[in-house]
């Protein structure tokens, strides 16, 4: 085992009310990938930014290559000898390739740019890492995972030891992910020492030599990635028992409720978005909807929301004709949708948690008549409460909590609505294991208590243990619906390579 | 070599060029004398001080920011300089009084917009307003320069020459030289790389390292000192000062760069581009005349429609990209 080119001893970053970072230890060695895991608030990216300067660490040591550094800029960092490569590209969209590489380097004579310096010096970080690019074309016309590996060869043109790669997979599909980690591996190779952040256990096992688990802001522990189970590396995230976790990834999801459909439709479509379709839910029941991006999940909960209208066939709501024209209309039939992306589209960034929580009741309750605020902080509290929406005060802007948080608080909004018929695309996505487990254990209770529930969710495994039956879309069609013992990620995958459960050969 | 190609950022400036040559040729073809060189020339020096003006606005929009300011300032110069030589200095002096001045008056409010982070729009609206009153106060009306320098050197002696008849007037030749300035500024300094930076991404460009504060402070100042130049121009023009002209300049100004190819939103622009609008806002202006029966406001009728068909087209490229 080689020896750590940065050890961090008992880092301590305090924010007012909340100690992030408490005593932790941390060591990066060369020619290694050393994966930070942990929930939201668990303090790994305070502790990023304490190594980044962003967030300049209150007590600890940190120690690079036996110097002690004390970056107070990502600028002083980077020239310490830490680089990094953030989730969403920090690169200039507008700029080319080479100049993203090269900007503020040592590029110019006499104030004049050297172009041919650039594209030379640009092209060989780029060939360093075995990647292709033309230096030359505009970023922002480079696909999100060229412009990471071009965030990555900035990040490594220069003499520094320790690249930070801050959850660099989330926005790339799987041979994306590949390419990138290709390049991980091959800088990993040459002596890099590599810190990984990713929600990704798949992920973090495909690429890691070592883990260290944090929580609530202290150091759980470092292991061995060979060495630690995924179970075990879960359940130490959580701060629960191995049983426990096994408990909650094993549920059976109960039996379909009889009665009739809440709501039904026949024949619902819009041209260029959703093929005509047949679906229904009924009360106490979650409707899975499986199928790949683009397959048209998002636009069938859309078209019943009302957000787009839909231009053939008919809505039933409890037997009776109904037609969501509006999400006004929706409102009044008290359905919810809670988007696919929660950044542009729920959360409202400067308003505070109580202001997005309350602010779709008050919409249904039209203008005129204002929820008092004895009544808005009674709901706060109570949803806090009762989701586990952890916030230092309801005033607190929501942008500033974790994406997990923010989610919470997306579906207290709906769910002071009291709706009858929750639309849920993608609410676990991007956020940690322990809320999306407090969100899997919501959704099975707000099933119990008689909602109507549909669940979209790319996560096969997620979508087969939290459904009652499943409809699979392919194509902007529906392609399947799978009950009972079809309720598996086998079949869901067979309907969607396919478009039938039971016939895989067909 | 480098294979030529139409990247989305060159297709809005092809599409000017374009519209420049049809225009101009429809002209040449519908009017006898459209074509002669004294009409090519006249284009250049008659909006030498609206393409001054407007390479200023450009680099402001391609960080980002815009400027309204911008007619203001050239009238204020203009009354300024027509002022001081009626005081008795000399015309080089209250040149150099006024560049000085324009420069200022952009650094003053650049400063505001970047330490106090108040939006450029109201900033750069109050320095209209400013700048358009301190007009007034210097002198409150048309005031006509009568020094030797001007009627002169200016007019004659710094003209080309291109036949016995015909020059080049010198309000032209500074056009084209500060067009070619300052493409070598946009493209060529750390300077305008680190404004187009900006422009695109300023949260980006602060964590690679690019000094915000300055840059963007010197790119005010740069725009103040161009529209001063622009007023320096049109007192060479004009051979007179006028606190009450040149009112929505600055409007024209920010039309010519968008024709051109400029964003609005920043970060993706050219100079020549800018120069290529202003040469189109002329060519309607002189299509009008040349025509004769038509109103003069008309050229704002056609400029209202080139302009949406421009921001139809960026949009449309965006989009395709998306």
């Amino acid at each position: 085992m080689s020896e750590p080119i940065l050890s961090c001893r008992g880092l301590t970053k305090r924010f007012p009310g909340v100690v992030a970072l408490d005593g932790v230890d941390f060591f990066a060695r060369p020619g290694e990938v050393h994966a930070l895991m942990g929930e939201n608030g668990a303090g790994k990216s305070t502790l990023i930014k304490a190594l980044t300067g962003v967030h300049p660490r209150d007590a600890g040591e940190a120690v690079l290559a036996g110097k002690s550094i004390h970056p107070r800029s990502p600028r002083e960092a980077e020239a310490a000898g830490i680089s990094t490569v953030y989730q969403e590209v920090n690169l200039i969209p507008d700029l080319s390739v080479a100049e993203n590489i090269c900007l503020g380097r040592q590029e110019t004579t006499l104030g004049f740019i050297r172009w041919g310096a650039i594209r030379e010096r640009a092209s060989a970080a780029l060939a360093r890492l075995g990647v292709a690019v033309d230096v030359d074309k505009t970023l922002s016309d480079c696909s999100i995972a060229i412009q990471q590996l071009v965030a990555i060869a900035r990040a490594t043109d220069i003499s520094a030891r320790v690249l930070i790669l801050d959850e660099p997979t989330s926005s790339l599909d799987d041979s994306e992910v590949e390419e990138l980690f290709t390049v991980v591996r091959r800088l990993r190779d040459e002596g890099w020492a590599i810190i990984f952040v990713s929600h990704f256990l798949d992920q973090v096992y495909a690429l890691a030599d070592r883990i260290t688990v944090l929580r609530n802001g202290k150091l759980v522990g470092e292991f061995l990635a060979a060495e630690l189970p995924r179970l075990q590396l879960v359940a130490h995230m959580m701060g629960r028992s191995i049983n426990e976790v096994e408990a909650l990834q094993h549920r059976e999801p109960p039996a379909r409720p009889a009665g009739e459909p809440l709501v039904s439709v026949r024949g619902f479509g819009r041209r260029a978005s959703v093929r005509p379709l047949d679906l229904e839910v009924r009360r106490g029941e979650v409707l899975g909807l499986a199928g790949l991006l683009g397959s048209g999940r998002t636009e069938v909960a859309r078209l019943l929301f009302g957000l787009d209208r839909a231009d053939s066939g008919e809505m039933h709501v409890e037997g009776k004709p109904a037609a969501m024209r509006s999400p006004q209309a929706s409102l009044r039939a008290r359905f919810a949708l809670t988007p696919e992306d929660r950044k542009s589209q729920a959360i409202l960034p400067n308003l505070t948690v109580r202001e997005n929580l309350i602010i779709a009741l008050q919409a249904r309750r039209g203008i005129w008549r204002k929820i008092p605020r004895q009544e808005q902080d009674r709901l706060v509290s109570q949803f806090t409460r009762a989701l586990g929406i952890k916030t230092s005060s309801p005033e607190q802007l929501i942008r500033n909590l974790s994406g997990g948080n923010q989610q919470k608080v997306i579906l207290a909004r709906w769910l002071a609505t009291e709706p009858r018929l929750l639309l849920l695309d993608e609410p676990t996505r991007g956020i940690d294991v322990g809320a999306q487990a407090d969100i899997e254990r919501l959704l099975a209770k707000l099933r119990d208590e008689g909602l109507a529930i549909i669940f979209i969710c790319a996560d096969t495994a997620e979508l087969a243990r939290n459904s009652q039956r499943i409809a699979v879309m392919r194509d902007r069609a529906k392609v399947a619906e799978l009950t009972g013992a079809d309720l598996n990620e086998q079949a869901i995958m067979r309907a969607i390579a396919h478009g039938d459960a039971s016939h895989p050969s067909s | 070599m480098k294979k030529l190609r139409l990247s989305p950022q060159t297709i809005p400036m092809v599409a000017s060029v374009a519209v420049l040559i049809v225009l101009y040729v429809g002209g040449c073809l519908a009017f006898d004398n459209f074509g002669s060189l004294r009409v090519l020339i006249n284009l250049f020096g008659d909006n030498a001080f609206l393409g001054v003006a407007a390479i200023g606005i450009t680099f402001v929009i391609l960080s980002g920011g815009i400027d309204l300011s911008v007619g203001a300032v050239v009238a204020l110069t203009s009354i300024l300089i027509a002022g001081l030589i009626g005081h008795g200095l000399h015309p080089l002096a209250a040149i150099a009084v006024s560049l000085a001045f324009g420069a200022a008056f952009g650094a003053l409010m650049g400063t505001l917009i970047q330490v106090f982070e108040l939006p450029p729009f109201l900033v750069t609206l109050g320095g209209m307003f400013l700048a358009r009153g301190l007009g007034f106060v210097v002198h409150p009306e048309s005031l006509s320069i009568d020094h030797p320098f001007y009627g002169d050197f200016v007019s004659q002696t710094l003209s080309l020459p291109v036949t016995r008849k015909l020059s080049i007037p010198f309000t032209a030749v500074c056009l084209v030289a500060v067009v070619i300035g300052a493409t070598m500024l946009a493209r060529w300094s750390r300077f305008g790389r680190n404004v187009r930076a900006i422009g695109s991404s300023e949260a980006s460009a602060r964590l690679m390292g690019v000094p915000i504060a300055r840059t963007k402070i010197l790119v005010y100042t740069l725009a103040g000192a161009l529209s001063a130049l622009g007023g320096v121009v049109a007192t060479f023009y004009m051979q007179s000062g006028n606190p009450a002209s040149f009112v929505g300049l600055e409007l024209d100004a920010i039309a010519a760069a968008v024709i051109g190819g400029t964003l609005l939103r920043g970060g993706v622009g050219f100079i020549p581009g800018t120069l290529v609008g202003v040469l189109i806002l002329g060519v309607i202006q002189t299509l009008i005349i040349f025509q004769g029966t038509l109103n003069s406001w008309w050229t704002r009728i056609a400029v209202g429609g080139l302009l949406f068909v421009f921001i139809l087209l960026q949009q449309l490229i965006t989009r395709r990209k998306k």
